[in-house]
């Protein structure tokens, strides 16, 4: 059996936080520019050109591409053949907090109930699949405060169906107008229970924006999505325009007979991600 | 065909009832920046008797929680939050000599209305671009709530800080409305 120290995982997660806070990653850089070269609006064309101009800037000056560098989210895959010695949530709660506080990062988490601030930003929110294997993969995303109060869950039912799902999606853009920051990613899940949901919204934020979903019927709900949340003419940072969105991401997951979840995760379009394997 | 208009600060009314939605304008000046625990705190003490960390009259609020400034520079990443979370409290403030506020997103139909009734505009910053407006910041000073962290009330001094007009002094709504 493989083994992994802990002391690593905080190593690599303190090094994560900070550089997925400053470089934009390629396929959001790619869609921004292309985006760009197709924007008709002249007013979000030039906001587009602002936000590639900032993704420079970010990466030439070491700044945090955003001031709101997010709630830590972690989605750690570990092998089943793989033994980490020492306390994993331990270990990248470490990570976050040095890495926070030497990568010069804004610490956005606080007591729910009194709003007192923790003061390093931990702790972080740690998703762990147990999987085949001896790796351990962890996924770094730091989720703006923003666009994720712009996000929703709906419990459907079955009569409503897929004109049900896609009307929710639509109605929850469309609400949110320029506050979520767009152009962004729209994080999807659909089925599974009244927690599974939003979860698979998330997960689906981590795709890679060039990714192809392996079923043909989610794909083209992804298609129709997309076209249709650029319909609404929002635009970036709701100056209008035909880029509203740089993706639409759908996990499904089997449900309960008498139910349709719903659930719409947006993302900014500083959509920072990271991962490395261990 | 919008507009580019150089101000200062303070802003006096003339200055306010000028601006038309969509015009860009560059400020220059001291502007003060406040998020939600701080307007909150700012609008309590009032009530105590308190005197506000900086003068209210034409003063222009940023809603802005700034990354720590690295070594060398003044501060950090410093692009608009989402305005709407001011929203309760932004019409006292403007009753309290404010006139301008920097932010992004939409703002409640009570504010719209507060703006033409004071005199005042909301101003957007493009959102997420904290590192491309952290150029235009020349100096920044921790003046009240300072346990508030990112969240503490500064002055920060600006130099043609770009700016759009969103909602003006007479109604104006610059955000397109979703065909929804």
């Amino acid at each position: 059996m493989r083994s992994i120290d802990a002391r690593e995982v905080t190593r690599q997660v303190s090094q994560m936080v900070v550089e997925a806070n400053m470089v934009l990653p390629g396929d959001v850089s790619t869609a921004l520019e292309k985006a760009w070269e197709n924007e008709d609006n002249p007013s979000g064309r030039e906001i587009l050109g602002q936000l590639l101009e900032n993704a420079r800037l970010a990466r030439e000056m070491s700044l945090p591409l955003c001031q709101d560098t997010g709630l830590a989210v972690f989605f750690v895959e570990l092998g089943q053949e793989c033994r980490l010695r020492g306390d994993l949530y331990q270990a990248v709660n470490a990570g976050v907090s040095r890495g926070y506080e030497e990568g010069f990062l804004r610490k956005s988490v606080c007591n729910p109930l009194s709003r007192k601030n923790t003061g390093d930003n931990t702790p972080a929110v740690i998703h762990l699949d147990l999987v085949p294997g001896d790796r351990l993969k962890i996924r770094f995303m730091p989720k703006g405060g923003g666009s994720e109060n712009m996000s929703g869950l709906a419990m459907l039912t079955p009569s409503q169906g897929l004109e049900g799902v896609k009307e929710f999606v639509l109605q929850r853009v469309a609400g949110a107008g320029p506050n979520p920051c767009p152009p962004g990613i729209i994080g999807i899940g659909i089925g599974g229970s009244f927690d599974q949901a939003p979860l698979l919204a998330k997960k689906a934020l981590f795709r890679p924006l060039d990714d192809i979903h392996p079923e043909q019927e989610v794909r083209d709900l992804e298609a129709e999505l997309f076209e249709a949340v650029n319909a609404l003419g929002i635009g970036p940072m709701g100056m209008g325009g035909r880029t509203t969105c740089l993706g639409v991401k759908i996990q499904a997951a089997p449900c309960h007979i008498a139910s349709l979840p719903v659930a719409v995760n947006i993302q900014c379009h500083a959509a920072r991600h990271k991962e490395v394997s261990l | 065909m919008s507009r580019e208009i150089k101000l200062s600060t303070p802003l006096q009314e003339e200055d306010v009832l000028h601006l038309r939605t969509g015009d860009k304008v560059l400020l220059s000046g001291h502007i003060y920046t406040a998020r939600d625990a701080a307007h909150k705190r700012l609008l309590q003490d009032l009530d105590q008797g308190i005197e506000p960390p900086f003068n209210l009259q034409g003063a222009v609020v940023y809603y802005v929680g700034p990354t720590p400034a690295p070594p060398g520079r003044v501060i950090g990443s410093a692009g608009p939050t989402t305005s709407s979370r001011m929203d309760a409290y932004t019409p006292r403030m403007h009753q309290l000599g404010v006139r301008a506020t920097i932010g992004k997103g939409r703002r409640s139909q009570e504010v719209r209305r507060v703006l033409q009734e004071q005199k005042a505009v909301y101003l957007g910053a493009t959102g997420g671009a904290g590192a491309l407006l952290s150029r235009c910041i020349t100096g920044s000073w921790v003046l009240a709530f300072e346990e508030l962290g990112t969240e503490a009330i500064r002055e920060l001094e600006v130099l043609d800080f770009p700016l759009l007009v969103v909602n003006d002094a007479f109604g104006g709504e610059l955000y397109v409305t979703a065909g929804r």
